[in-house]
């Protein structure tokens, strides 16, 4: 006996949106708590430190300003998917996912350069409450870019064969990807100025 | 949200142009940290920009300038607990530093 999942391509009459998109607001609440958490403990240990440094002092602000550029991109490269779905254009699609999928590789490779340099120069997590913020910081947003990859290349090969068969929950799950992405791409734009800035 | 492919062909030019002004914002964030502000006005301008840039990235890539009910409740509830969790840790660090400076050790 096959489990039908409710409520995947059509809006819940209750809360008018599917169930997926429910799903993935619940669980990016969940990570805007994790994130909060993490950036509570950035303002604790800098305000009770007496010599915090300045980022761009230790860190690459060249580096994290191309990485910058480079995710907001695939914020766009990944938006520009959906649309494209929605003008029944899996050709485009194909392409914009696979330029958000290159785009998220980009910013990994710049990401081991600048992990590199610092490992190069002995600088560790273990050297100061700031690289040890940082690495923490930085790894967990490079693990969420992870996962983004893995969902994305899902989505762009694959998964693409719902398309076929419908056409509506697939666009709601590129959808679902998508705001997942974009909330990536918004922690990264806040996490820039902390880190490398200010 | 429209799903009409006019509606759609409308919105995609929003998106363009919401990734200039996050590009030209990008630019303003690193161009405002070469002027050596006081480190107060450097964190109000630098979380401003960011504000501004996260909001635009919320309302027009993830559709929140339409979005039902439902999805803004969830966000109102994560943000008064996410406020709601940092103010008491911001307020015991002042109040450790007041103590510090002001209570003889």
């Amino acid at each position: 006996m096959s489990v039908v999942i409710p409520y995947v391509s059509k809006p819940h009459p209750v809360t008018g949106v599917t169930n997926a998109k429910l799903g993935i607001w619940l669980f990016l609440a969940s990570e805007v708590m994790l994130f909060g958490a993490l950036f509570s403990s950035l303002i604790v240990l800098r305000v009770g430190s007496t010599d915090w440094p300045v980022g761009s002092t230790i860190l690459n602000v060249p580096l994290a300003f191309v990485n910058t550029i480079i995710l907001i991109t695939s914020s766009l490269t990944m938006v520009m998917a959906w649309a494209s779905l929605k003008l029944n254009n899996l050709g485009k699609y194909k392409m914009y996912m696979g330029l958000t999928i290159l785009l998220s590789f980009a910013f990994l490779v710049v990401k081991y350069f600048e992990y590199s340099a610092k490992i190069h120069h002995g600088l560790s997590p273990a050297t100061s409450n700031f690289l040890g913020i940082y690495f923490t910081m930085t790894g967990l947003h490079g693990l969420h870019i992870i996962g983004g990859i893995v969902v994305n290349a899902y989505l762009w090969i694959p998964g693409a064969k719902m398309w076929h068969s419908d056409p509506e929950r697939f666009t709601g799950r590129v959808e679902v990807a998508g705001l997942y992405w974009h909330f990536v791409d918004l922690v990264w734009i806040f996490l820039f100025p902390t880190l490398y800035l200010l | 949200m429209g799903d009409s492919a006019e509606e759609i062909r409308h919105h995609i030019k929003g998106y363009f142009l919401v990734y200039l002004a996050l590009m030209v914002l990008t630019g303003v964030t690193v161009g405002v940290s070469y002027f050596h502000l006081a480190i107060h006005w450097a964190v109000l301008v630098a979380f401003i920009v960011a504000a501004v840039k996260g909001g635009l990235v919320a309302a027009i890539f993830m559709h929140l300038n339409n979005e039902k009910k439902i999805i803004y409740w969830i966000l109102i509830l994560t943000a008064v607990l996410a406020v709601g969790f940092i103010i008491p840790v911001l307020m015991d660090v002042e109040i450790s530093a007041y103590t510090q400076r002001h209570i003889p050790q």
